[in-house]
């Protein structure tokens, strides 16, 4: 007894599972959005940013947890940049004071890459801040 | 010198389980030192008429030379190719194995030995190293390192001493993640051997006589009526009953087969006695063949080609004797055998029919194929319909356990029906632990045609768990008989309880139902089968 | 020395990928045909292997029974142990390969007190198979937000459970822990037990050191010494869209791990891994325990010499006769 047809149709089945990423791909869900996202070009053009691009791409999140240590547990804000000014130990106030649009900045690879950080559980990203204000402010008047 | 070592218990349990010493990959094995735990060489008359391979060579296991083919390698390389070919069991075990080590410790013989190549993963190692170097790119290239080795003589002198120290029990393949069944690479591995002329005598022997006169013993007809007149007699003394066995009778229903021990070993006899008991007080119309006087087939153990042989004989004699279907007694291997090798090897019999209980009319659909019944299976319907009186306190002096034989329960899944009809003839039953029964359960050493005097050293090793389990219901329990079901054990179970748990008696199930029986117009019976008498119900509390 | 060999090699191997992920100009070598020569590797040598098993038959119905069979209506058959009919058998298979059944049972045995043999119940070796093998399978599925474009929202799932208790940044996973103690356990057994240790061949520390190795690579980019992410991505999605590309500035660790796994890939098929594929083989678990109610086909089976009943009764007809035995054919009754 051979059983030829079960072998068969599970090697058929084993294929298929682990060329599922390559299926996946070939006939992706949303074609349009494949690629690598593009960051933003910042309005700001000009100003340094606290480290090189060499160090902020892979170690991000190491230096932001670092901040947010610093000025939560020791209350230690402020350091001092490459070119020697003084720089708030801040994701709202600095960060994104050029990179402002989350958006197109965070967001981007994020997603890309399929990261959520916890930053925004408590951080409330700049445009957001005026939208939800404003619908509260209107609430109120409403209410009023 | 080492042939005079005696055979102590407190020598035998200096057992260390921790391998230290040489890599396992050294195959030399010193037999003169090794007495007692191998066997012997088969005889010429036997191999001769079984026309196996080079009859005329005498060689012994301590030889040098064992007088092997020129091209002995050849013939063994070429025989595993083709086997490679034809199992797919022994393609995908030498392939798979991850070496876990969970069957270390569940083989008999590693437990009573300490010998790690006694280890289930080891002994197949002994083959697979081979397979390695032959078929394998790694071993062709890198050898040892990779577990590869050569076919040379130490390494079959090995396979020798190793695959004839495993009684193809199954156990170890309960545990494997894989199902990795032992049984199956030892079978191929004795039949790669039997190629180039090395067989033991104890299982060649048994083959011959029973490919000759239809039993292992080799009784011939007028001994097999001499017997089965001899326990007629002895019989009517006990019941004072006239019982009549048919032999060989044309046009009976059902054609009836046990192994051959049954009527010429003890304790079997008991047991015989309990199928001729049972089956006069049902009114069975069955007839015994002389033709086919054996159950067991010790084909088994030799070859697949020895097993179709010796097992044709239990159709062709169903269709000449015109019998509707056939029953079996109790047996271990047999039962192997006939459930799983029967039907595949001979092809299904269309002049039998579907089996069907003349007595409660049950039709046993499990057989529906093989047209074959167990006897337990038979008894435990009878029981469970009423057909037959039972009496247990017939059975008081005895507080029985229940050994399972490895072949009815890991390759057969016979485990509740022997246990319904012990519970139904005796009040005192007892189990022993449970890593120690049904599937879990401990060969009795000596299966597999291993049950030989000169190997009385390994027996008696392998043997030591399931004695350690009967001594500890006997202390337990009291337990004073161990029952089983096939007629090695039988055989072999009484030296290694009077070694391991003394003074543990062995019986068999059918010997407690005829003990227990009430027949039909019965006089008071005095003793049980075995002459002893009855526990008297006062008697039976202060013991 | 089965360990040294193994050891020796999986250092050469790092070494190798350390050499290719920092020589420029063999980026493409390590990142793109390599993995792809592997991967071919991978599925043509399992399906080459598994043909080669399905050309031999499965001769016998030999099934390893681990309960009470099918037999009378009122005996309780325990169907997953000792299954009747093909959808037991499933049941039995997917207790089998889900779940390790075979190696929850496993004990471990003891002589005490000089002479009494003693059993109990074993599970680490069941535990850390099972974890072992569980982690990895979610690590494999994690590494999906690697794989493809855009990321399934599974992965997201598996993301927030594995990282639930939120320690460290990024995020520690609970599996890479459980994943790298489970192996580290698998191969310190190995080296503990003497039993194991005695039966260990190279071909069983070389995964577990491989493994290991992956493991700690895969931990170490994501904790300390780490890679541009976006870069990996835009690489691993061009591999498995087959429009390979290699991005600049990847970390080098990365090319390492990759090739490393490219090596366990590669090697699969041809070692005791292909148990992968085998436990789905096996005739001791993947066959029903019918044997008696339908006939099992054997495509070889040859026939051998009998001795058939007519030779048996012409050999023995006069004691036969002497002992009143019925005879098929009597020459002095065909005298008179």
């Amino acid at each position: 007894m051979f059983d030829s047809k079960y072998i068969i149709i599970g090697l058929i089945i084993f294929v298929l599972i682990v060329t599922i990423p390559i299926s996946y791909n070939l006939f992706a869900l949303n074609k349009c959005e494949v690629g690598v996202p593009e960051l933003e070009i910042l309005p700001k053009a000009g100003d340094k940013c606290v480290k090189s691009r060499e160090y902020m791409r892979p170690f991000h999140m190491d230096l932001l947890n670092q901040w947010r240590d610093d000025v939560v547990r020791r209350g230690d804000r402020f350091t001092t940049g490459p070119d020697g000014k003084l720089i708030e130990k801040s994701l709202s106030n600095t960060c994104m004071d050029c990179h402002s649009n989350k958006e197109n900045f965070c967001d981007r690879c994020h997603n890309y890459a399929s990261v959520s950080p916890y930053c925004w559980d408590c951080h409330i990203a700049p445009t957001e801040i005026r939208d939800t204000d404003l619908a509260i402010h209107v609430e109120r008047e409403e209410d009023n | 010198m080492s042939s005079e070592k005696e055979l102590k218990a407190e020598n035998l349990l200096k057992i260390k389980h921790t391998p230290t010493h040489r890599d396992w990959k050294d195959p030399s094995i010193d037999f003169e030192a090794k007495r007692g735990n191998w066997c012997y060489s088969g005889v010429v008359k036997s191999l001769k008429y079984l026309d196996l391979p080079r009859p005329e060579t005498k060689w012994a296991p301590t030889d040098e030379d064992w007088q092997l083919p020129e091209n002995w390698q050849e013939i063994i390389l070429d025989g595993l190719r083709q086997r490679l070919e034809r199992f797919r069991t022994l393609r995908v075990f030498m392939d798979i194995c991850v070496r876990c080590g969970a069957c270390a410790d569940k083989c008999h013989f590693f437990i009573g030995s300490g010998d790690p190549k006694n280890m289930p993963v080891l002994r197949a190692e002994l083959l697979r190293s081979i397979y390695r170097k032959e078929y394998t790119l790694a071993g062709k290239l890198m050898g040892k390192m990779v577990g590869a080795r050569e076919l040379t003589l130490p390494v079959l002198k090995e396979w020798f001493y190793y695959f004839y120290q495993c009684t193809e029990c199954r156990r170890c393949s309960v545990y494997c993640p894989y199902g990795i069944d032992t049984a199956e690479i030892t079978m191929i591995v004795r039949e790669l051997m039997a190629e180039v002329g090395i067989s033991i005598d104890w299982i060649a022997t048994p083959i011959s006589n029973c490919f000759r006169t239809g039993n292992h013993l080799g009784i011939q007809p007028h001994g097999f009526v001499d017997s089965i007149e001899f326990a007629a007699d002895d019989l009517k003394e006990i019941i004072n009953m006239d019982v009549e066995v048919p032999i060989n009778k044309k046009g009976a229903e059902i054609l009836f087969i046990t192994p051959s021990a049954d009527y010429f070993g003890e304790p079997h006899y008991f047991t015989l006695l309990g199928y001729m008991m049972l089956f006069k007080e049902i009114g069975l119309d069955y007839t015994f063949s002389t033709y086919a006087s054996e159950g067991g087939n010790f084909g088994l153990f030799h070859s697949h080609d020895m097993i179709k042989r010796l097992n044709a004989k239990t159709y062709a004699e169903a269709k000449r004797l015109g019998v509707k279907w056939i029953l079996g007694g109790e047996c271990g291997h047999m039962w192997r055998v006939y459930h799983q090798y029967m039907c595949t090897m001979q092809g299904e019999q269309g002049n039998l029919e579907m089996p069907k209980s003349p007595i409660t009319g049950t039709v046993f659909e499990n057989a529906a194929s093989t047209k074959m019944v167990h006897i337990a299976e038979f008894t435990a319907d009878l029981i469970k319909n009423g057909k037959i009186k039972l009496d247990p306190s017939r059975n008081d002096h005895w507080t029985p356990t229940y050994h399972d034989s490895c072949n009815p329960s890991r390759a057969m899944g016979l485990l509740d029906e022997p246990r319904y009809i012990l519970e139904n003839c005796c009040n005192n039953f007892a189990e022993m632990p449970e890593n120690t029964i049904r599937e879990h359960t401990f060969c009795c050493g000596s299966g597999a045609g291993l049950g030989t005097d000169e190997n009385l050293e390994m027996r008696l090793r392998g043997g030591l768990p399931r004695g350690s389990a009967v001594r500890y219901v006997r202390d337990e329990n009291n337990v004073n008989i161990l029952l089983c079901m096939c007629a090695i054990d039988k055989a072999t179970l009484p030296a290694l309880c009077d070694f391991w748990a003394p003074p543990v008696q062995v019986g068999g199930v059918h010997e407690m139902v005829g003990n227990a029986l009430i027949m039909t117009g019965e006089e008071e019976r005095k003793t049980d089968l075995r002459g002893e008498p009855y526990a008297a119900k006062e008697e039976s509390e202060d013991v | 020395m089965t360990l040294w060999y193994s050891l020796i090699l999986v250092v050469i191997l790092t070494l190798v990928g350390l050499f290719g992920s920092q020589v420029n100009g063999l980026q493409p070598l390590f990142g793109i045909v390599l993995p792809y020569i592997a991967l071919v590797t991978f599925i043509i040598g399992i399906i080459m292997k598994v043909l080669k098993w399905a050309k031999s038959p499965v001769p016998f119905r030999i099934p390893t029974t681990c309960g009470q069979a099918k037999s009378l209506p009122w005996i309780k058959n325990d169907n997953l142990e000792s299954p009747s009919n093909t959808i037991s058998v499933i049941g039995r298979m997917i207790l089998e390969i889900l779940f390790f059944r075979s190696l929850f049972r496993n004990t471990r045995m003891e002589i005490k007190e000089g002479s009494k043999v003693v059993y109990a119940s074993t599970k680490f070796l069941w535990m850390a198979g099972m974890a072992f093998h569980y982690t990895f399978l979610v690590i494999l599925l994690r590494h999906f937000r690697f794989f493809v474009d855009p990321t399934p929202q599974f992965v997201i799932w598996i993301q927030n459970l594995d990282g639930f208790f939120q320690v460290g940044l990024p995020i520690f996973y609970l599996t890479d822990m459980v994943f790298l103690a489970a192996v580290s356990y698998l191969l310190l057994r190995r080296l503990a037990d003497s039993k194991i240790r005695y039966i260990s061949l190279a071909g069983d520390y070389f995964p577990l050191l491989l493994l290991l190795a992956i493991g700690t690579t895969g931990f170490l980019m994501r904790h300390f010494t780490k890679v541009d992410l976006i870069g990996v991505k835009e690489l691993t999605v061009g591999l498995l869209s087959l429009q390979p590309v290699i991005p600049d500035g990847i970390g080098s660790l990365f090319f390492l791990h990759l090739f490393l796994v490219s090596c366990l890939l590669a090697y699969f098929p041809f070692s005791k891994l292909m148990h992968m594929a085998g436990v789905f083989l096996s005739p001791t678990r993947n066959l029903a325990n019918n044997n008696r109610m339908k006939q099992h086909v054997n495509p070889w089976n040859y026939d051998v010499k009998l001795h058939p009943y007519e030779e048996y009764e012409d050999e023995f007809r006069e004691v036969m006769r002497g002992a009143g035995l019925p005879l098929d054919r009597d020459p002095e009754e065909e005298k008179k």
